[in-house]
This record gives C-alpha cells, sequence and structure tokens, in this order.
C-alpha cells in the first residue's frame, strides 16, 4: 500500500509536467491546426537555460542562502525567455506560410525542431548537463510515502501554473479572445480581434509552460542532455490526443493520465521499467484507433476550442 | 445627405472566379439601404469585401469619406463598422454572455458597455435567460437575435447585415426587422441589408440596388423598386 502511494506520488509530479507540455500543444492546435513539433524544443531550452542560471548562482553561492529565491528567478527567467523564442520562431516559421497548406507548416514545424535541437547541441555540448541539486535535497516521510521537497515544489508550481492558466483562458479578455479566434478566425476579426496577435500570445503561453516544465525535470532527474525535448514531447503530444487535442483541459487530464500509466507500468509490470517509454505510445496508437477525439474531444470539424 | 459608405468599380475575385463585377453602390449616413438578389449574385461577397474579409482586386472602398482598403478587417469594427455575417457565426463554444463579451472586444467604457448589456436584453429577453448556455445551443432564431445583438455590442454607427431572416418564421424575422428599424430610427445606425426576402427588405429599406451574376443591375428607391413590373415579377413572386 505505503508502495502505491509512493508511486501515485511519483506518478502524479511526472503527469503534470506532461500535462504543462501537453497543454502547448493543444492550445496551438487549437488556434492554428498545427502539430507544433518545435514545442519539445522549448521545453529542452526551458532546461537549459534553467540549468545555466541556477549553476551561476550556485556558483556566486545565491542557492545557498536564497535556494527558493533562485529557483523563482530561474523558473521566471526561463518562462520569459522561451516565450520570447516561440514567438520568434513562429514568426519566421510559421506565419508566414499561414494561407498555405496544413502540410506545408508542418513540415516547416519539423525544420524548426531539427534545427533548435542542433542549435542546442552546437553551443552547450552533446554531454549530460548536470543541474545542482545540492539545495533540493530533504523532505519527510508521510504515512510510510517518501516525499522530497522537490517533488512538493514540483506539483505545487504546476499546480499553480494549470490553475492560473485556466483563469486566463477561461476569465481574462485575451482568454476569450484565444477561444473565440480558435473556434471562428473570420467572426473573430469581424468583432476587432487581430488574430496575429492572439496567434503569437498562444505561442508565447504554451512555450512558458513548457520552459516551466523543463526545468522541473532538469531538477527532478538531475541533468539535461541536447535532445531531451524528444520523447517527453511526443509523449506530451500523446497526452494532449488523449486529451483530445484542442481541449486545455483535455490536456491537463491527457497529461496526469500518461504521466501515472508510464510510472505504475514501469512499478508494476516485470521488467516494465526498461519499456517505461512504450506505454505513451501504446496509449497514443490505442486513442487514435479507437477514439480518436480523446477524452474531452467533442468533434472531429475545423472548429475547436 | 453624406455618403458614410461608397464603393466604386470593386472587383472580387475567388481564385479564378470573378465573384464582383465593377460594383459600385453608395449608403448615405442614416439611411437603410439593401442590396436583393438571387442566391449566388454576389450580395454576400460585397460586405465580405466591404470588411476586408475578402480582397478587392480593382475599385475603391470609402467609409467616412476615407478609403478602407488597406486596412485588416479586424481595424473597422474600431471605426464603427461591424457586420452580422451570413450564417450568424455564433462562436458555438463560448456562452451567450461571452459572445456578446466579444462584440465590446474593443471598447473599454466599462459603463457603456453594461448599458449597452441591459439595452439588448430588454430586445432579447431569451438571449438573458440563456446568458450561460453555449451560443452553439441556441435554436436558428436565438442565435440569429444573439448575432444582432453581438453586433450592437460594438455600438456601431454603421451596421451590415446579411440574411438575417434566412431560415426563421415569419414572426421572428417581423421582430428582428422592427428591430432594425428601430436601432435606425432611434440610435441613428445606417444599415446596409442583404436579403433574398426582398419583400420585406423593400418594405424596411429607403433605397435599394438589385445584384446579378457579381453586378449592379438596378438602383432605385425601395418604394419605385416595390411597383417595378420586372421585380415583382422576379423577385416579389408576383
Amino acid at each position: 500500500m505505503d508502495y502505491l502511494f509512493q508511486q501515485l506520488i511519483n506518478g502524479l509530479t511526472l503527469g503534470g509536467v506532461y500535462a504543462l507540455v501537453a497543454l502547448g500543444y493543444t492550445m496551438v492546435y487549437g488556434i492554428i491546426s498545427l502539430i507544433n513539433f518545435a514545442h519539445g524544443e522549448i521545453f529542452a531550452a526551458g532546461g537549459y537555460l534553467g540549468v545555466i542560471l541556477l549553476s551561476y548562482m550556485a556558483s556566486q553561492g545565491v542557492m545557498d542562502n536564497h535556494p527558493w529565491f533562485g529557483l523563482a528567478f530561474a523558473l521566471i527567467l526561463a518562462m520569459g525567455y522561451c516565450a520570447m523564442l516561440a514567438m520568434a520562431v513562429e514568426k519566421v516559421a510559421y506565419k508566414p506560410l499561414r494561407s498555405s497548406s496544413r502540410l506545408s507548416v508542418l513540415l516547416s514545424a519539423l525544420g524548426m525542431s531539427i534545427f533548435l535541437q542542433n542549435g542546442l547541441m552546437l553551443t552547450q555540448g552533446v554531454y549530460d548537463k548536470a543541474y545542482p541539486t545540492e539545495f533540493t535535497h530533504g523532505g519527510f516521510e508521510w504515512l510510510g510515502v517518501r516525499v522530497s521537497f522537490m517533488q512538493i515544489g514540483i506539483l505545487a508550481v504546476t499546480g499553480l501554473l494549470l490553475v492560473l492558466l485556466n483563469a486566463l483562458v477561461f476569465k481574462t479578455r485575451i482568454g476569450k479572445a484565444m477561444r473565440a479566434t480558435s473556434q471562428d478566425k473570420v467572426m473573430s476579426a469581424l468583432v476587432g480581434i487581430h488574430s496575429d496577435k492572439v496567434i503569437s500570445t498562444t505561442f508565447a503561453i504554451g512555450a512558458a509552460l513548457a520552459a516551466a516544465a523543463g526545468i522541473m525535470v532538469g531538477l527532478y532527474y538531475g541533468s539535461v542532455r541536447y535532445d531531451m525535448g524528444f520523447v517527453p514531447g511526443i509523449k506530451a503530444f500523446a497526452a494532449a490526443v488523449l486529451g483530445g487535442i484542442g481541449n486545455i483541459t483535455g490536456a491537463m487530464i491527457g497529461g496526469l493520465i500518461i504521466g501515472m500509466v508510464e510510472i505504475l507500468a514501469a512499478a508494476y509490470i516485470p521488467h516494465g521499467g526498461e519499456y517505461k517509454d512504450v506505454f505513451a505510445f501504446v496509449i497514443l496508437i490505442g486513442v487514435l484507433y479507437f477514439m480518436p477525439t480523446g477524452i474531452m474531444g467533442e468533434n472531429v470539424d475545423d472548429t475547436r476550442v | 445627405m453624406a455618403a458614410i459608405l461608397e464603393l466604386e468599380g470593386v472587383c472580387a475575385h475567388y481564385g479564378r472566379i470573378q465573384a464582383l463585377r465593377d460594383v459600385s453602390l453608395h449608403v448615405g449616413e442614416g439611411e437603410i439601404v439593401t442590396i436583393i438578389g438571387a442566391n449566388g449574385a454576389g450580395k454576400s461577397t460585397t460586405l465580405m469585401t466591404i470588411c476586408g474579409i475578402v480582397r478587392a482586386s480593382k475599385g475603391d472602398v470609402r467609409y467616412q469619406g476615407a478609403s478602407i482598403l488597406d486596412k485588416r478587417a479586424d481595424e473597422l469594427p474600431a471605426l464603427g463598422l461591424c457586420q452580422v455575417p451570413e450564417g450568424r457565426r455564433i462562436f458555438p463554444r463560448l456562452t451567450v454572455q461571452e459572445n456578446l463579451d466579444m462584440g465590446a472586444f474593443l471598447r473599454r467604457d466599462a459603463d457603456g458597455i453594461a448599458a449597452d448589456l441591459g439595452m439588448v436584453f430588454r430586445l432579447f429577453p431569451v438571449l438573458f435567460e440563456r446568458r450561460k448556455q453555449h451560443g452553439g445551443t441556441l435554436s436558428g432564431g436565438e442565435q440569429q437575435m444573439l448575432a444582432i445583438a453581438r453586433a450592437f455590442m460594438g455600438r456601431p454607427k454603421m451596421l451590415l447585415l446579411d440574411e438575417p431572416s434566412l431560415g426563421l418564421s415569419p414572426m421572428i424575422s417581423q421582430h428582428i426587422f422592427r428591430i432594425i428599424r428601430n436601432v435606425n430610427e432611434e440610435s441613428g445606425v445606417t444599415i446596409l441589408l442583404v436579403e433574398q426576402n426582398a419583400n420585406m427588405a423593400l418594405k424596411l429599406a429607403d433605397r435599394a440596388y438589385v445584384m446579378e451574376t457579381g453586378a449592379v443591375v438596378l438602383e432605385d428607391t425601395a418604394a419605385a423598386l416595390r411597383e417595378n413590373a420586372d421585380i415583382k415579377k422576379a423577385y416579389l413572386g408576383q
């Protein structure tokens, strides 16, 4: 029983991270029907910026004296940086193709993904970069379950970001504009919404969430690598499809399910750990085959949330 | 009467197909003008070209004396030019309230917006009852009311209406036409109305244009067109 609780906590942590990345896929898909393959690389860029900032702050002693301040600072800076990076990517690689076929934009996204990944490799090297994690030690036991402060931190930040995103999308003016634009671009222009701005904002928000996820994954696993965006990117994509691509609540649910399944399968299926990456793809194939609209997907026409 | 809207020799294309041929028309400030014509005559394309959704390949569109051809579609509502488009285009998964909010997207005057919201809820009480429902769950008539109410929320100087009676019962159509007349008489909103129901349109309008295959073929006062033998036969079913 304790073991199960332990795994559930782990699954929640990982699932929350997938959910953050999945949101970027689903929001961009919702608004311009593009599977943004470069999204995983934005996540990796966030992880790298985190390691650079945290290592620097650790070398300056900031992390010994004010670890939480240092983490928050790195998180916010990485989120801002990745938001700008994603807006630049959108402007260079997707906006000029707005009226082209969907395939052209998709290919451009693939190209962007390769470009960014190689850019990371050339500037940061091919080897793993270790996160400074001295300050992440510590934790407590609760009902026989070991919970690290880092895990609590990741869960808290993930939860906070998900709540903030929900409020942004469903309560604010820009959130309403995003939903309107995703449902009907012509009509949203007729009420005065500048769709280019809304699309750019959508990329920025998705990228900020991915950057936060990148840092948290770096902290959780202790290192980052230039190609770290690929597998989590595809898993998060699977999560978005599972939830119903284009649906924000769906992406959150899908991310949690994929994270849980991966952890529980690794824990309970013999040799499951060796195949842990497989389960997300099994789910992806299963969803595409049996339930292509996903859990929350209302329809497969050209209007989406 | 000063013209608020003028089209001069406007042409538009969908790919290689020419949808508008040298369309020229004008609408005076405070007027109700209607464009009648059969399906595919270019009426909706004319409205979409005025609003910058369809790009004119030739000619000029002037609003309040200045050309608006170089403006993006989303810049026009700020000038008081709003459209209720063909097919209503309700945001299906926004609530009725949110659809109305979108109509006032560019406005910052919270008091004015609240006042206008009260006004449209008085005009269309059913929208108040359904304000928390998704737009997509409304009936056709309710959606048409919402589409018009949403346009009112932009506090337009000029309203372009595309087939407001399409698919509605005669009673609801008449209700909607009465509201259009009221907003014109009481608030001085200029109306350009596209209709297949020529009978109702010509009763409401001051002047009318008749379009056929992308071109304006006839222009006159609505009263005169109602007595025109060709129009009676072709459009009024008499």
